[in-house]
């Protein structure tokens, strides 16, 4: 065992961690039989929890593995994750509190349930809901894949360990729900945002100043391209990629379960500028990318197997392992792997959440039972065992490609939810067909497009890259619109909103 | 309307030809990244801003 002590500080934190997560379930004490406490923690969380919570889901291990490989790989297009970290802010300010509203006056616990209230047309609800699973499969899957870095990076072999993280992972999450998670995520960020600032602290001054770092940059990757004339180029390449992630961000399941389970409109303004703490933090992280280029970890013989295997996602674990202690990096490991779980926690009861209330009450059982937070309980550990499965049988190559179709998925899902906190414009069928549309040109796109994100679409003579996911729902959203006048004059559906105006003030 | 705040977000954040340069430096840093760390703390005050100016103006009411 080379590096002992860091598995020994890892084992450790990671015990400790497991323990609160089977502890959280007494925690805001709530009856864990109903599904709003397991699966949403009653409504209750204030805003530091939140803080904590949404933090700890919307960024990731997956972001913190792969935006510092993404700069060390690609260079400045990969700090895009700034400014969508920046925009999507504004977006949760302006649609979110009220979504909160109405899911709380009427019970809703997911995304797509709002959107059945409002439109009284259940397989609109399905097509959200279907999405928002179907986007977060992968994205659990890439959860298991950062970990399955940082436990090979300790020199463990095999499957068995990532298997026995994540069947403690499904045993809490089965008796604590949403609690454990919303626990556990205060440890994780306190340990990302003390391994974070050592790094950026230490691993500089070893360096010689960010000046030297900088330095060591090849120019193609320190700034974008200038654009070519007559094109757009690089420039909008990076601006539609922050714009279209940050729409879609908070229409994942697991943003939403975030999002709903605080406890108010008021908590969810503050952490719209509260959370941007987490954004200073992740381009701090994103900068560990270029750290690893100038130390050239990848250069050294006792990494290159790592490299060999796990390519760009390598370039933090090797970065700590060369520049730490192994105690701390046992430490740092540890917060990334936690970082790991925390969400993956909150997809899979996200998604138990919309199988429950979209997929099995309306179309199998017909009822909200009392059986209900049991349906969810089952479903989240399908959702659990099938990540499992994608790591275990798939290439990592496919789970990369399919949360990235992923993404071109959920932002789909925009129209129906966000629009409709504002307006009752739109017809239900409308934004079933839109989202039809969205969905299968993106995915054309994207496989069209070799599974890149950014596509040169030709506008009025200009070549204009955007991201397809934003170029698509555009489209989708278009369509919604224009189909909406003729169906709302032969079969208005406004009659089956089961919400009123006064939700939304 | 003090959510005309917001407008400044997205145009500082997504307006790249305005910071895709190196110069002038910063400790280091080229402005492409410290300009855009920056954006992040100027975009979380003025959000803080909307919020207060709306909070008041429901407790007003």
């Amino acid at each position: 065992m080379k590096h002992l002590v860091a598995i020994i500080v890892f084992l450790v934190l990671i015990a400790a961690v497991i323990v609160m997560g089977f502890m959280a379930g007494r925690w805001k004490g709530g009856d864990l039989a109903h599904i709003e406490e397991w699966g949403l923690g009653g409504r209750r969380f204030g805003t530091l929890i939140s803080w904590f919570l949404i933090g700890g889901d919307a960024y990731t291990a997956y972001t913190f593995i792969a935006i510092p490989a993404l700069m060390f790989g690609a260079g400045a297009i990969g700090f895009f994750a700034v400014p969508y970290t920046v925009v999507c802010y504004p977006i949760l300010y302006l649609v979110f509190p009220k979504l909160w509203k109405v899911a709380h006056k009427y019970g809703y616990i997911t995304g797509p349930e709002f959107v059945r209230g409002r439109y009284g047309n259940r397989w609109l609800a399905l097509a959200v809901g279907v999405t928002g699973i179907a986007a977060t499969m992968p994205y659990i899957a890439l959860q298991l894949i950062g970990m399955q870095v940082i436990i090979g990076a300790l020199g463990i072999p095999g499957h068995l360990p990532l298997i026995a993280a994540f069947a403690v992972l499904a045993a809490f999450t089965w008796t604590s729900g949403l609690r454990a998670p919303a626990m556990i995520s205060i440890v994780k960020d306190l340990l990302i945002y003390l391994t974070v600032l050592v790094a950026i602290i230490v691993i500089p001054v070893e360096l010689g100043g960010f000046g030297h770092i900088f330095a060591k940059i090849p120019s193609s990757k320190l700034l974008l391209a200038v654009p070519p004339s007559g094109s757009f180029g690089a420039y909008s390449g990076y601006a539609t990629l922050a714009l279209g992630s940050a729409m879609a961000l908070f229409l994942y399941p697991h943003t939403t379960t975030g999002i709903l389970s605080s406890a108010g409109p008021k908590v969810l303004r503050r952490n719209a500028a509260l959370l941007p703490a987490y954004t200073v933090l992740l381009s701090l992280l994103a900068l560990l990318g270029f750290m690893a280029v100038a130390t050239g970890v990848d250069k050294l013989p006792q990494f290159a197997a790592g490299f060999a295997q796990y390519k760009s996602s390598f370039a933090v674990p090797a970065l700590f392992l060369h520049e730490f202690p192994d105690w701390f990096v046992g430490i740092g490991f540890a917060a990334i792997a936690i970082g790991a779980l925390v969400p993956a926690a909150i997809m899979a009861i996200a998604s138990a959440n919309i199988f429950t209330r979209d997929i099995y009450e309306p179309f199998v059982s017909g009822s909200k039972g009392s059986a209900e937070t049991l349906v969810a309980k089952l479903f989240a550990m399908v959702m659990v065992m099938g990540a499992l499965v994608f790591i275990v049988a798939i290439p990592t190559k496919f789970a990369v490609q399919l949360q990235l179709l992923g993404g071109m998925w959920v932002i789909q899902t925009f129209p129906a939810i966000a629009f409709s906190v504002f307006t009752r414009f739109f017809n239900g069928w409308a934004l079933l067909i839109g989202w039809l549309v969205g969905v299968v040109s993106a995915t054309w796109l994207v496989v069209h497009n070799i599974f890149g994100a950014v596509w040169a679409f030709h506008v009025f003579g200009y070549t204009v890259p955007s991201y397809i996911a934003l170029a698509t729902v555009v489209l989708n959203a278009v369509v919604a619109f224009l189909l909406s006048i003729p169906l709302n004059a032969m079969a208005n559906d406004r009659h089956k909103d089961e919400t009123e105006a006064a939700d939304y003030a | 309307m003090i959510r005309i705040l917001f407008l400044i977000v997205f145009a500082i954040s997504l307006w790249v030809p305005a910071f895709n340069r190196i110069n002038p430096t910063f400790f280091g840093f080229p402005f492409f990244y410290w300009y855009q760390i920056l954006v992040v703390l100027i975009a979380s005050v003025l959000i803080w801003i909307v919020y207060k100016v709306e909070d008041k103006k429901a407790a007003r009411k």
